[in-house]
Formats: C-alpha cells, sequence, structure tokens
C-alpha cells in the first residue's frame, strides 16, 4: 500500500471533531489536542489516513476529540494496538497517544517493546505525574516525595525516567515538548512524525486539578541548551544528567523500521463481514 | 381609546465591546492602496494574530460551557468575537479577496501569537474578572509587539503601521481596565469547590 499523495492548505480545524473535550479548563491536554491538528495540519496528511490509537486516562480520551480514525483502547495497551494497525496498514499515519499512568504503568512492558521493535509510528504521552483520571494517585513520574491524601508523605520511590528508557530500548527519536507552547510542540510532533521509526514525544502537560502546582512548569521549561545528536552514548549522557525540563530534540537516531514482509491476507475484510450478513 | 404609546428605544450602552467593533468598522472604511510586499506580509501576520486570538478564546469559551460556568462562557465568546472583527477589518482594509492562507502555527514558531491569552491560566471556578484580566495580558502583549515593531529595521511603511497598531491595543488596554471595573476582584477563596475533585480518605 502506498502513502497517500500529499493533501496541501489543510486547516488544523479539520481534525478537530465536534465533540467537545470534558477535560478541566487549564489542563495541559487541551493544548497538546491543538498541537496534534496544527501538525497534522503543517504535515499534509488528511484525517481518513491517520488513527490515533490511546489507553485509558483523561489523556487517552483524544482520539474521540479528533476526525481521525480513532481507537480508544484498553489501560496500557495503546502501543500495542499502533503496533499491529501500523504493520497491518502501513501506509496509515499512527499516533499513539495517553498517560504517563497508562504508558510507563500498566503499559510499561509495551513501551520497552515498542521502542525495541522500532515500528513507524509516534507515541505520544501527556505526563502529569499523576493518574488523573482515577483522581490523583502517584504514577511512576510522580516525584518521590509529592505529599498526597493517598501517599501521604510521597510514595519514596524513585521516579521513572521515560526518556532514558525508550533510548536504552531503541527509540530511534526521542523529544520532549512542553504544553505551554502548543506550536512548539506542534513542530516537535511534526518532526517525530516525519522521523523513520518509533518516535517517541514526551510532552509535560499539567493536571491542573491533582497538581495545581505543575501550573508553573512554564517558568521552569527552557529549549535544550545543545543541538540533537544521533550518538546513543552522548544522549544517553546527555538524558541521565537532564533536569527533566529541557525541550527539544533530544535524540534522533538511524535505525531502519521494523517493516515485515505481507504475505497475503488471509481473507478480505468484505470476506469477513459476510459471515455477518443476516 | 388611547394610541399605543411606542416603547422607548434602548439605547445601546456603549461597552467596551460595541467600541472596539465601531472603531474596526471604522478602520475598514479606509480606501485599499496597494501594499508592498513587506507590508502585506506584516498585515498577513497581524492578521494571524487576531485569528488565532480569537480562536483561543472561542475554546476557552466551550470549556467554560462545559464546565457550567455561564457567564465566563459568554465573556470569552465576547472576546472572540471581538478579536474576529478585529481579523475581518484587516481583510476588507488590504482588500484582500479572502483570508490569507498562510497564517497557521508556523508564523510564531516556538512562541505564541501575543495576543492569544495562555490556555494554562483558566480555572472551571474563575470570574469574569479573572477572564478580563487574562484578556488585559494578551492586550499588553499585542502593544509590545507592534511598539517592538516600531523600533525595528523594518521598512517605513511597516513601521507607520505597526505604530497605527500599537495605538489602537493600547485603547484596548484602556478599555479592558474600563471594562475591569464593572466586575468585582474574586474574593479570597474563589477557587474553594464545595464538591471539590479531591480523593477523599
Ligand atoms: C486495567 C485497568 N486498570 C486500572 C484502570 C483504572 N485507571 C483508569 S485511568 C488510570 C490511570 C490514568 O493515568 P494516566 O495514564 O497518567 O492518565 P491521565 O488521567 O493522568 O491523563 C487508571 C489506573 C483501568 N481503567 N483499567
Ligand atoms: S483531572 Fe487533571 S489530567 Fe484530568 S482533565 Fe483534569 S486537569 Fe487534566
Ligand atoms: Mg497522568
Amino acid at each position: 500500500m502506498n502513502a497517500p499523495a500529499p493533501a496541501a492548505g489543510l486547516k488544523p480545524q479539520l481534525f478537530k471533531s465536534d465533540v467537545k473535550p470534558v477535560w478541566c479548563p487549564g489542563c495541559g491536554d487541551y493544548t497538546v489536542l491543538s498541537s496534534v491538528t496544527k501538525a497534522l495540519a503543517a504535515l499534509e496528511v488528511r484525517p481518513e489516513n491517520v488513527a490515533v490509537v490511546s489507553g485509558i486516562g483523561c489523556s487517552s480520551r483524544i482520539p474521540a476529540y479528533t476526525t481521525c480514525y480513532g481507537f480508544h483502547g484498553v489501560h496500557g495497551r495503546a502501543l500495542a494496538a499502533a503496533t499491529g494497525l501500523k504493520v497491518a496498514r502501513p501506509d496509515l499515519t499512527v499516533l499513539a497517544m495517553g498517560g504517563d499512568g497508562d504508558g510507563y504503568s500498566i503499559g510499561g512492558n509495551h513501551f520497552l517493546h515498542a521502542c525495541r521493535r522500532n515500528v513507524d509510528l509516534t507515541y505520544i504521552v501527556m505526563d502529569n505525574r499523576v493518574y488523573g483520571m482515577t483522581k490523583g494517585q502517584p504514577s511512576p513520574t510522580t516525584e518521590p516525595d509529592w505529599d498526597s491524601k493517598l501517599a501521604p508523605h510521597g510514595t519514596g520511590l524513585r521516579e521513572f525516567h521515560p526518556l532514558v528508557i525508550a533510548l536504552a530500548s531503541g527509540a530511534n527519536f526521542i523529544a520532549r515538548a512542553t504544553s505551554s507552547d502548543p506550536n512548539g510542540t506542534a513542530d516537535l510532533i511534526a518532526q517525530a512524525v516525519r522521523h523513520p521509526g518509533f518516535s517517541f514525544v514526551e510532552v509535560l502537560s499539567p493536571c491542573v486539578t491533582f497538581r495545581p502546582e505543575q501550573r508553573n512548569w512554564k517558568e521552569m521549561v527552557h529549549p535544550a541548551p545543545v543541538a540533537p545528536t544521533d550518538d546513543a552514548a552522548r544522549a544517553a549522557r546527555r538524558l541521565m544528567t537532564d533536569d527533566g525540563f529541557n525541550i527539544g530534540v533530544l535524540y534522533a537516531g538511524h535505525r531502519k523500521p521494523y517493516r515485515p514482509e505481507m504475505g497475503r491476507p488471509a481473507a478480505e475484510v468484505a470476506e469477513l463481514e459476510t459471515e455477518f450478513i443476516l | 381609546m388611547t394610541a399605543k404609546k411606542k416603547p422607548a428605544r434602548k439605547t445601546k450602552r456603549a461597552t467596551p465591546a460595541r467600541k472596539t467593533a465601531v472603531r474596526a468598522v471604522k478602520r475598514a472604511a479606509k480606501p485599499a492602496r496597494a501594499p508592498s510586499a513587506a507590508y502585506a506580509d506584516f498585515m498577513v501576520q497581524a492578521y494571524a494574530m487576531e485569528n488565532d486570538a480569537r480562536d483561543r478564546y472561542t475554546e476557552f469559551a466551550e470549556q467554560m460551557d462545559m464546565h457550567n460556568n455561564p457567564d465566563v462562557a459568554r465573556l470569552f465568546r465576547k472576546l472572540a468575537r471581538i478579536e474576529g472583527l478585529h481579523a475581518e477589518t484587516i481583510v476588507r482594509e488590504m482588500g484582500w479577496s479572502k483570508p490569507p492562507a498562510r497564517t497557521e502555527a508556523w508564523m510564531w514558531r516556538h512562541s505564541e501569537a501575543p495576543e492569544s491569552a495562555a490556555p494554562g491560566d483558566l480555572h472551571y471556578l474563575m470570574q469574569p474578572y479573572q477572564a478580563l484580566e487574562l484578556a488585559l495580558e494578551s492586550e499588553r502583549r499585542a502593544v509590545s509587539f507592534f511598539s517592538g515593531m516600531t523600533h525595528s529595521t523594518a521598512p517605513v511603511e511597516v513601521k507607520r503601521i505597526a505604530r497605527e497598531m500599537a495605538a489602537e491595543e493600547r485603547e484596548h488596554v484602556r478599555l479592558i481596565r474600563e471594562w475591569l471595573k464593572k466586575f468585582p476582584k474574586p474574593e479570597r477563596g474563589w477557587d474553594q469547590d464545595p464538591d471539590p475533585p479531591q480523593q477523599s480518605d
């Protein structure tokens, strides 16, 4: 299947559905939605040639808010579904999206292997360092001393470093974005989609309800002081000493994407459907 | 039988929204000129700025609708309408048959259009006063943006229109300040929700 021809002159609005988001006003996820629509317009792909696949969480509601094909799947399994879809339909632009809980807790194992497999898709994590949807439990990226009713005095557990883990597991493109810069985030998402293989964009996206202090993130983020590197060892050193607020492309490698030879399908969709015709 | 008395015509209150709308129409009445490329480019940018601000306020209004905050939703919608009028004025003034296409995100790469209010500053319990404070900040950024152009190395005709626009944005700052006087400042604890979303023990 060939990639569809570019469609110039698309407006971001074309990618927004009529379903209005139920996110809390001020939630970073609004910006991520807006950035995705801007990126897709700039990439000149039509909504029907894009699939947005998610898990469960506030952030994972995003497919419904776009006019692309969407799959609001099972908690932690966005990457499994997205990988299958991209392998079966390499002509589609596939975005897997979700939260830090979805992607790094219950979906952590899928994350490692999606990086390792390097299928040509883009994974966008809206990281708010909390389980927003289920009312504020700590997630793997939560700071050890974040004090809350559910984890008095904090969990005391060392936080997970998604970018380092992505690099060690083989992701081909690693970037960090911030919801306080919608256009910069759109640019990073567009670069991630263009880059062959598994691209990972971690977006710092505040949960203003359960972590209101994250409203200050907009004062803490700063452009990464160094140019992107294709040297994994150098990227590893940078990411290990990263302050968590460097914004930009942090690694862009050259691994060949995994694209298995597809034999003739066992059955066409139309044939499968005949079974269900009454 | 006495003749029915015609009801007295309601005089329209000169709200800041209405005043800016009138100004916008007045500017549109100026004859369209044959612009230089630099001037046209600048106006595309000015158009994009108003357009982005309109879209942003519309999104804010929708968020407030969703969270049952009709007063603030109404106010954001009004602000969106004002920005939309400014955008339309630019189109008319430039004699464009349709709005310019090249207006999306990329113009403000790694920054926001100066007049777009920050999306992270909303709160579901916010009050009209706070919504206007957001708008005031945005107008102030627009003033700095256009004033900055007047000190740049831009061609003379661009500096002239930038000066005009800076003056207009300054007028918007003044109008919003006036508008702010009509709303009470939120009291301490305005964000206390009697039925909070917090997790109970
Ligand atoms: C199998 C399964 N386990 C647990 C849950 C409950 N659950 C729903 S969303 C969620 C965490 C969401 O956190 P995150 O992915 O960070 O998304 P956010 O809401 O913060 O955007 C959990 C644990 C579930 N829906 N399914
Ligand atoms: S609970 Fe947090 S993550 Fe969920 S919509 Fe509200 S602000 Fe966003
Ligand atoms: Mg989360």
